[in-house]
């Protein structure tokens, strides 16, 4: 299978539009089994059929992880993205059947900490709903720390207040509240490990500030959904299939390589697990890699590339597909 | 010169690097015998280093040398104590109320380091956050898989369990858990064949 | 199905024995007439019926004997069973996982109800009947990775995914061949696999570990490893090691086909949901060298095998003494013809021994 994962077909249950921005929705097994179980900080990718493109977007789980009943995602509205999300929010309905994957974690919680230290910024609150659950079902230490535009905007901020009122701390951008990072950060208990899910800015500090402040590596977790950004269109040639197309200028180049009805390998769609590497033929332009997996060295030799999210400025670039 | 250069080996072997000072409110360096020396390295590098740096020194056989010129580089604050295992429940107790963010310099022989490493890994930091220093003896603390026991010092290669007698091999093989690498019966498949020791690196 | 469980032992009067069934079935782990080491992972979902893949978790005819010789390792030495204290929620994946396999993969003899949280496990070869109440350990007699692989034949290393490796923080590691979960607890990926030779320069661990990160929910691999003991002893650990690797002296060319054991390990990778930890169960398959070479092309095939393997990899093995004594005996059933690919007996097609 061309997924490192299972499918599941869902209905969608029930749609709830938070604020102006985000839309909750929930999915339920159409044969009316159990969902699998998961670990905090899993996300699902979604399929969305729209016009002849199949697209596919990862979204972080945010229900209680012991709920096999329900999955809850959460989106947000982006009116410049590729539409992912405009698709979601204008065209799936309650009693549409849609089709998700399996659960797939790439934020996981380090389970020998003694203090989980949460940091999310707007839409990243998901994956710590359900981490949070988690780990009040197992015994957990967490604070959370949560910075968003409004109180409108502070998507499920009461909730979380109300539930955990000595854990999360929230923080409102228009009242010019702001995170004291360098405070928060220090004093810490050894053991502590970091987490931050929000903007590529927010993370860049965050992870910036833990470095200068001497947290191991190892102890500062994030997780980015790198959406695939457009670019200059190009040719592509796959050896193996004897296959040559265009990739479009809005179009990943693994998007070109399935919509050319080749069966290539995927999970993540954003750069951060592996799977999708492939091999560089030949390239006649320069390799954009927008990707959190090959090493610094395998980019520069340009013999490898992660067709999700990278692009080739240039002519054309011959695969090993 | 203190310094031995170990011969590569199979990946679970520790290597050992030079200690370079680093940025931080907090630094704990714990040393024994020689390793004092690498402490003297790093504070020609870093003199201000040395007024955030709280040292646990193990002097070896009684040598106390080191000990008053350790003073002279003028650490936060300097504990001299008679072995290791004396100094470990203080050792526990300075990692029990540390925070995010303190440097951990290990300096010395093998075993120091490697069950030093073990109590800060256990309060919660990384491993390849921990520097470490190797110098002075090149002694190994030996688990027998057989018994157990741990033998400490060990030179020869093989060498007899203190615990149980079984003559062992040395493996390269080393468990940062246990802090020792592995020892194993070497006359099992020929019982009372036992090689001659051989010094180790020799 | 129901199988017919043996009575037979696995150390001092070794009466274990395979019958006809489980020779036929058995999984000869080289598909051609040479071994070197490969990432060889396929997906393990499923396999030609009545063998040992068709099943998540197989189960065959030394169940219950080799679950007493197992609570025998235990009872002598229990740090062959280890769990750091933040593997308890994957003990638990674990046991979901083979009480789910097994309720649904052999009905007549395991029964899984759950009514919420309360679940009620029936294990009749075992006589077991057990109400818990999932996620309470103070509801088991043991913890969750210890209950259950108390009841399921092979060896069991759960792992922590973490920076990019994974790291063995629990294991039940009674039948291994030759490595210390004491010992090796904690380690990761490499360095567990330290000791053996040849593969790391030749890349096998990057590839391999790379592979089992991305090992999803729902879709387990699987892999053969393979290696030889004398007796059919199944627990031959670094700890017993003074008291078993005498026994490698006394083969001899007249009981070499009895006394010597190829020893065959089912490998299989399912990532755990709850923990996203990860379990390596290992299965340990024996048959004697007499048992293998009654199938033709197995005979022919096992002698170029041994024949020709590196010496690194025969001193690693632990076979090296014994390597010219094993070859003389294969030797009689090799009439160099031609073999299929593949690790199946094909006794239909392949021709008979003609010596």
């Amino acid at each position: 299978m061309s997924a490192g994962t299972t499918k599941i077909g869902v209905t969608v249950t029930d749609i709830v539009p938070l604020n102006d921005l985000v839309t909750r929705f929930k999915f339920e097994r159409r044969d009316g089994g159990l969902l699998p179980t998961f670990s905090g900080g899993a996300h699902t990718v979604v399929e969305m059929k729209a016009g002849g493109t199949t697209r596919l977007n990862p979204y972080s789980l945010m229900s209680d992880p012991a709920d096999q009943t329900a999955y809850t995602i959460s989106v947000r509205r982006d009116d410049e993205g590729r539409g992912g999300s405009l698709f979601m929010h204008r065209n799936v309905k309650i009693g549409d059947e849609m089709v998700i994957s399996y659960p797939v974690n790439l934020f996981a919680m380090d389970l020998r900490a003694r203090k989980h230290l949460m940091i999310a910024g707007g839409i990243g609150i998901t994956p710590f709903m359900a981490q949070i659950k988690q780990l009040v079902a197992t015994g957990g230490a967490f604070e959370l720390h949560y910075a968003c535009r409004n109180a409108a905007l502070g998507t499920y901020a009461d909730d979380l207040t109300k539930a955990h009122p000595a854990k999360v701390h929230v923080y409102f951008d228009d009242d010019k509240q702001a995170i004291d990072l360098e405070k928060l950060l220090d004093g810490q208990p050894l053991g502590t490990h970091l987490y931050v899910c929000g903007p590529k800015g927010m993370i860049n500090w965050v992870r910036k500030t833990a470095e200068g402040l001497g947290w191991p590596e190892e102890t500062v977790h994030y997780e980015e959904f790198l959406a695939p950004q457009s670019g200059k269109p190009f040719k592509v040639r796959l050896a193996q299939s004897d296959l040559e197309f265009e990739v479009g200028e809005h179009q990943s180049l693994l998007e070109a390589i399935e919509a050319a009805g080749v069966d290539a390998p995927y999970l993540c769609r954003g750069g951060a697990c592996g799977q999708c590497e492939t091999d560089v033929i030949e390239a006649d332009g320069e390799i954009l890699h927008r990707d959190h997996w090959l090493e610094d060295d395998e980019k520069r030799a340009g013999k490898k590339i992660m067709p999700c999210v990278s692009r080739l400025e240039g002519r054309i670039i011959v695969l090993d597909r | 010169m203190s310094t031995f250069e170990f011969p590569p080996s199979i990946i679970s072997r520790p290597v050992y690097g030079t200690l370079a000072p680093r940025s931080g409110k907090h630094h704990l360096m714990i040393a024994d015998g020689e390793g004092a020396e690498a402490l003297f390295d790093l504070a020609a590098k870093d003199a201000a280093l040395m007024a955030r740096a709280d040292i646990i020194y193990l002097p070896v056989e009684g040598d106390v040398s080191y000990a008053e010129k350790l003073r002279d580089i003028a650490p936060l604050n300097l504990y001299v104590g008679p072995s290791y295992s004396a100094a470990v429940p203080r050792l526990r107790r300075v990692l029990q109320s540390a925070h995010m963010g303190l440097q951990v310099y290990l300096a010395g022989t093998e075993g120091l380091i490697g069950q030093a490493m073990f109590e800060a890994t256990s309060a919660g930091i990384p491993h390849n956050a921990i520097q470490t220093e190797h110098r002075g003896s090149v002694a190994r603390r030996m688990q027998c898989v057989h018994c157990k026991g741990i033998t400490e010092n060990v030179m020869t290669d093989p060498f007899v369990c203190a615990h149980c007698g079984l003559h062992l091999f040395v493996r390269d093989h080393y468990s940062r858990r246990i802090a020792a690498y592995q020892g194993v019966c070497v006359d099992a498949e020929d019982p009372g064949n036992v090689p001659p020791a051989v010094r180790l690196y020799s | 199905m129901t199988i017919q469980f043996n009575e037979e032992t696995f150390r001092d009067d070794y009466t274990f024995k395979n019958s006809q069934w489980a020779i036929d079935r058995f999984p000869l782990p080289f598909h051609e007439d040479s071994y070197m080491y490969s990432v060889n992972m396929e997906q393990h979902q499923g396999g030609p019926e009545g063998s040992i893949y068709e099943k998540r978790f197989d189960v065959d005819e030394h169940y219950i004997a080799e679950m007493k010789d197992r609570a025998l390792v235990l009872a002598d030495d229990p740090l062959r069973c280890q769990s750091l204290p933040h593997m308890t929620l994957a003990g638990w994946d674990l046991l979901e996982l083979i009480m789910v396999s097994k309720s649904e993969d052999y009905p007549d003899m395991f029964e899984l109800h759950r009514d919420g949280n309360k679940w009620h496990w029936i294990n009749k070869p075992l006589a077991i009947d057990q109400k818990f109440v999932f996620m309470d350990e103070a509801t088991l007699p043991y913890g969750p990775m210890e209950y259950i692989t108390r009841q399921t034949q092979g060896d069991f290393a759960v792992l922590d995914q973490r920076d990019e490796n994974l790291w063995m923080d629990a294991g039940m590691i009674t039948t291994q061949a030759d490595w210390s979960l004491d010992f090796d607890i904690g380690m990761n990926f490499f360095e567990w696999h330290a000791p053996v030779p040849k593969a790391h320069e030749m890349g096998i661990f990057k590839r391999a570990l790379k592979f089992l990160l991305n090992i999803q929910q729902g879709v387990p691999a699987r892999r053969l490893n393979w290696t030889m003991t004398v007796n059919p002893l199944l627990d031959t650990s670094p700890e017993n090691y003074h008291k078993w690797g005498v026994q490698k002296t006394t083969l001899t060319p007249e009981n070499v086909g009895q006394k010597q054991y190829l020893r065959v390990e089912l490998q299989t990778f399912f990532r755990l949901p709850r923990s996203n930890g990860m379990v390596f169960p290992i299965r340990c398959y024996l048959i004697a060298l007499e048992d293998l070479v009654t199938v033709p092309k197995w005979g022919r095939r096992l002698h170029r095998v041994i024949r020709d393997v590196p010496v690194e990899l025969a001193t690693y093995k632990g076979f090296i003494d014994n390597q010219p004594m094993i070859v003389d005996y294969l030797a009689k059933f090799d009439d160099g013809l031609p073999t299929s690919d593949g690790i199946w007996p094909e006794k239909a097609t392949e021709p008979p021994l003609n010596m």
